[in-house]
This record gives structure tokens, C-alpha cells and sequence, in this order.
């Protein structure tokens, strides 16, 4: 392959997982609204379409026509550059993430992953953490109480959650022994029985229970719970400024199925009679309802608990497990 | 539910304590209440909790401008004027009980004689402003003419669309088609209203 090839076909994948993902986020605002509705008893969006399908359209011609409103003692460049990163740092983080199994197409082989970066967990891992400056500057910019407190809860939440992260992945990738993703994928290629999650399970859960807070969603939506802070960092934002903060985290949600799923659920190995791209696309599908699942059923928790959670609770667990899986490797 | 139990005030005679247990001091037993809510398995509970109610599918919304829920007939929403059912004319006799008993004086109402020396009704007019549909003019009204209706979607450019007497009054063409329903509601005899007809008391 030629590197004119290799720039074509990256930029062809760029255009194709940008497009399809955006797109996805946006159908992922309806189905969590349509979800969240079947669960409280509700119909939630009925109006425009045929069962509300068309009710992202009617959201995205509302956010694009909305006045792009900066408040008067903001901090005028950051403010208006905050939603970027928070959107730039989802997409960019999936760059690394193998999204499905390799296939021929007009007799061309497709990896479809645009960077095969031989540290892929950490790349997608720093880059996600990144994404928390977008609340973290966009609160702190706003001159605006409510936004400044969550920017404040924006730093716990990274100080907490980020630990346990790292530590919760590091027993799988000690098993493993590389950090590409691809790899870690291979690792389970035989079939069920050598998913991750039944030699890891604690890990799993705790890589869950950090992944609900990277995320900022709902048994650790801090940020911007509106029964405390209003709409926290993102309460002077409006249009598509603040749409962009919703499309970085649904982007942000479907990267971490992906990882989940990468990392512990098999991958895209054939899963039984089930083709590759199917199974990941089902577990994928499953981790996401997954999250819609529990905004409707927990509640969320204080600021103060999640950092007695993360620390008191996870991390060493977490330390714990690295622990008993460093000494089950050495005997 | 018997009057006896109804009278009773005594609220708390159906309500129960339940016992919450003190919040635990000691480090340990901090430690073991984590470790049972923890392994209690409550948060699945929560989740399949509404799983359930996702799959019954049991919805509860009224989609309102398309379907709207049945109201009792003795709702007091904005008030209609009926027509006696064979001849047509109105039943307003234009006696001004309405007006007069009127709380927030929103009822106004002209009168004249007509070339049979009886009363008609030239003007009747009710500022929807002012109303609080407390139903006294439907109670006192000896013809049953004026009644409240079930129409509670009083919402219009204009709060002169309301008060008219055009607006309430039974227009003819519909009572032909006989769709004037004797109303069952507030301000309507009851039922058994003949039986409890008394003769006046002659006697003293």
C-alpha cells in the first residue's frame, strides 16, 4: 500500500466513523429519551415522524438556529472553544479503537480502525480523560456560580474515577501483556469460555463503575445534576455549543462500550454462530441500554460519596486484584 | 366505607411506624452495613424493577390534544343555555336570579316585554374574566336554562369569545337534531325529584 493509498483510506475511515458516530450519537439522545420514557411509563417523543423518529432532525434545526450566546464577563475564547475539545477528544479517542473485525470489500482488505497504535488503551484512555477539560474550562469560563461549581466537581470527579480506571484495566492488560487493543481482542479469539470478563470480574465491574463516571452519566452525573447545580458547566451554553457537549458524550459512551467490549467481552470474535461485527455490535448495543437502563433506575450519588467510593472502596480493591492476579501469573 | 369510619378524624388509626434502625457509630458496623448493601443485591432489584415496566409496556400518557380523559358530568366548566326541547324557545325567563345571586357579579342580563306580555331576554352576557364557576347561578336557575357545561378548553384570541350569549346559547339546528342532552350534572334535578316534590303547607 502506497502512502498516498494509506492517506486516501484514512481519510475515507475519518469521514466514515465521523459521520456514522455523530449520527449515532444523535439517534442515541432518542433512544435514551424513548427508553427512559418505556421505563416511567411514558411514551416520551410521538410528535414528529412516525414515533418521534424524526424528533433528532427537529432537535438539530432547533440547536443550529438557536442564538450562539456568550454571557458578558465570560471569558470569551475559552468559552466558545470548550465544547470543541469535549467533542474533538470523543472522536479522537475512538481513532484507536478497533471498531470491527477486518473484511474484504471490492477485494480490498479493510482494518477498520484508523490508527493501529501500538498503545491503543492508553491512547483512548488519556485522550477520553482529557475530554474533562471541556467542563472543567467551559464551567471555570462562564462567570457563572452554578458553572463554576461544576467545573469544581468536574476535578473531583477526574480525581477520582481516573485511579481506578488505569488500575482496573492494568489486571487484564498483565494477562494480556500488550496495550494495543487488537491485541487484547486476540487474546480472546477462542471462543466464550476465554472472554476476559471470567478471569477478571472484578475488574470488569470496577472498570464499569469508572467507565459510568468518565462518562459523566447517571449514578455519577455530577456535573451537571439539575436538582443541585442547575445545569452545572454547561448552564450558560445554549444552541449548538452545548449540543456539542451532548455529542462528545454520547460519543464518549459508545467509545467505552467499545472498549468494554474489547477488553472484556470478546471482542469482535466470532461468538458462536455469530459473525465478529454482529457480536461487538450486540455487546456494544448492550452496554449502551446498559447505561440508559440505570439512569432510569438508580439514583445518583454526592460528590463526597463518590470520592469515598472511588478511593475507599475501589481502589484498593482494584490494587487488590492486581495484586492476586500478579501472583496467580507468577505460579 | 361505613359513616362511622368516615367521621373518624383520627388519622393515625390506619398508619403504622416502620422501624428504621439507628444509624451505625462504630467503624465496624459501618464496615458490615457497607458490605450488606453492597451484596444485598437492592440495585438489581432497581433494575429489574423497571425492566418490568419496560416490557409490560403499560403506558400511562394521554396524549391530550388527540385523546382526553372522560370528566364527571357535575364539572363546572363553562356554562351553556338551554332551549326547551319541543318548542325551542329559550328557557330563560328572564327572572335575573342568576345575576342577582352571582358572587363576582360577572352575569349581566337585559330584559324586555315581549308582544305576548312575557319576558325575553335581550342580552346575557357572562365575563369568563371574573367567573370562579362556583355553580350558584346553575343551582339557583328555577328552568334549568343555564347550566355548566363540560367544555373546559377555554383558551381564544379573544375573552369576548366566551361571554356572549350566542357563544353558550343551544343553537336551533342542533337541538332539531335532538343532540341537546338533558344534563345530568350540577345544577340538573336529581333523578327521584318528583318523589320528593311536597305539597305546600296549607294548613297553617
Amino acid at each position: 500500500m502506497t502512502l498516498t493509498e494509506f492517506v486516501i483510506a484514512t481519510i475515507v475511515k475519518i469521514l466514515l466513523v465521523l459521520g456514522i458516530v455523530s449520527a449515532l450519537a444523535g439517534f442515541g439522545t432518542y433512544l435514551e429519551r424513548k427508553v427512559l420514557a418505556f421505563m416511567q411509563r411514558r411514551l416520551g417523543p410521538m410528535h414528529v415522524g412516525p414515533y418521534g423518529l424524526l424528533q433528532v432532525l427537529a432537535d438539530g434545526i432547533k440547536l443550529f438556529t438557536k442564538e450562539d450566546f456568550v454571557p458578558q464577563n465570560s471569558i470569551r475564547p475559552i468559552f466558545m472553544i470548550a465544547p470543541l475539545i469535549g467533542a474533538a477528544s470523543a472522536f479522537i479517542a475512538l481513532a484507536a479503537v478497533p471498531l470491527l473485525p477486518e473484511f474484504k470489500i471490492f477485494g480490498i482488505t479493510v482494518h477498520p480502525i484508523i490508527a493501529d497504535v501500538n498503545v491503543g488503551i492508553l491512547f483512548v484512555l488519556g485522550v477520553m480523560a482529557t475530554g474533562l477539560y471541556a467542563p472543567l474550562l467551559a464551567g471555570m469560563a462562564s462567570s457563572n456560580k452554578w458553572g463554576l461549581l461544576g467545573a469544581a466537581r468536574t476535578v473531583i470527579q477526574l480525581l477520582s474515577y481516573e485511579v481506578v480506571t488505569g488500575l482496573s484495566v492494568m489486571a487484564p492488560l498483565m494477562l494480556v501483556g500488550s496495550l494495543s487493543l487488537i491485541d487484547i481482542n486476540n487474546y480472546q479469539a477462542n471462543g466464550f469460555k476465554e472472554w476476559i470478563i471470567w478471569q477478571q470480574p472484578v475488574a470488569f465491574v470496577l472498570f464499569l463503575i469508572a467507565g459510568f463516571a468518565e462518562t459523566n452519566r447517571t449514578p455519577f452525573d455530577l456535573l451537571e445534576h439539575e436538582a443541585e447545580i442547575v445545569s452545572g458547566f454547561a448552564t450558560e451554553y445554549s444552541g449548538m455549543r452545548w449540543g456539542m457537549f451532548f455529542i462528545g458524550e454520547y460519543t464518549n459512551m459508545i467509545t467505552l462500550a467499545f472498549l468494554a467490549s474489547l477488553v472484556f467481552l470478546g471482542g469482535f470474535n466470532e461468538w458462536g454462530f455469530l459473525p465478529g461485527g454482529l457480536a461487538i455490535i450486540l455487546k456494544v448495543s448492550f452496554l449502551f441500554f446498559f447505561f440508559l437502563w440505570t439512569r432510569a433506575a438508580w439514583p445518583h450519588v454526592r460528590p463526597d460519596q463518590l470520592m469515598w467510593l472511588c478511593w475507599k472502596v475501589l481502589l484498593p480493591l482494584a490494587v487488590v486484584n492486581i495484586v492476586i492476579t500478579g501472583l496467580v501469573l507468577m505460579m | 366505607m361505613s359513616l362511622d369510619q368516615f367521621k373518624d378524624r383520627n388519622v393515625t388509626q390506619n398508619y403504622m411506624f416502620i422501624p428504621v434502625d439507628k444509624p451505625p457509630v462504630a467503624p465496624l458496623e459501618k464496615f458490615k452495613q457497607v458490605l450488606k448493601r453492597t451484596f444485598k443485591g437492592e440495585l438489581f432489584v432497581g433494575l429489574w424493577v423497571v425492566f418490568r415496566e419496560m416490557v409490560k409496556f403499560n403506558i400511562h400518557t394521554v396524549q391530550y390534544p388527540k385523546e382526553k380523559l372522560p370528566i364527571s358530568p357535575r364539572y363546572r366548566a363553562v356554562h351553556k343555555l338551554y332551549r326547551l326541547l319541543e318548542s325551542g324557545n329559550e328557557r330563560c325567563i328572564g327572572c335575573g336570579l342568576c345575576e342577582k345571586i352571582c358572587i363576582s357579579n360577572c352575569i349581566r342580563m337585559d330584559t324586555r316585554y315581549d308582544e305576548n306580555q312575557r319576558k325575553e331576554v335581550t342580552e346575557y352576557t357572562i365575563n369568563l374574566g371574573r367567573c370562579i364557576f362556583c355553580g350558584y347561578c346553575a343551582e339557583v336557575c328555577p328552568e334549568l336554562a343555564i347550566v355548566h357545561g363540560p367544555r373546559y378548553e377555554n383558551a381564544s384570541e379573544q375573552r369576548a369569545h366566551f361571554v356572549l350569549r350566542d357563544d353558550i346559547l343551544t343553537p336551533l339546528d342542533f337541538l332539531k337534531e335532538g343532540k341537546q342532552e338533558e344534563f345530568p350534572g350540577f345544577g340538573a334535578v336529581s333523578p327521584n325529584a318528583d318523589d320528593r316534590i311536597k305539597k305546600t303547607p296549607l294548613a297553617y
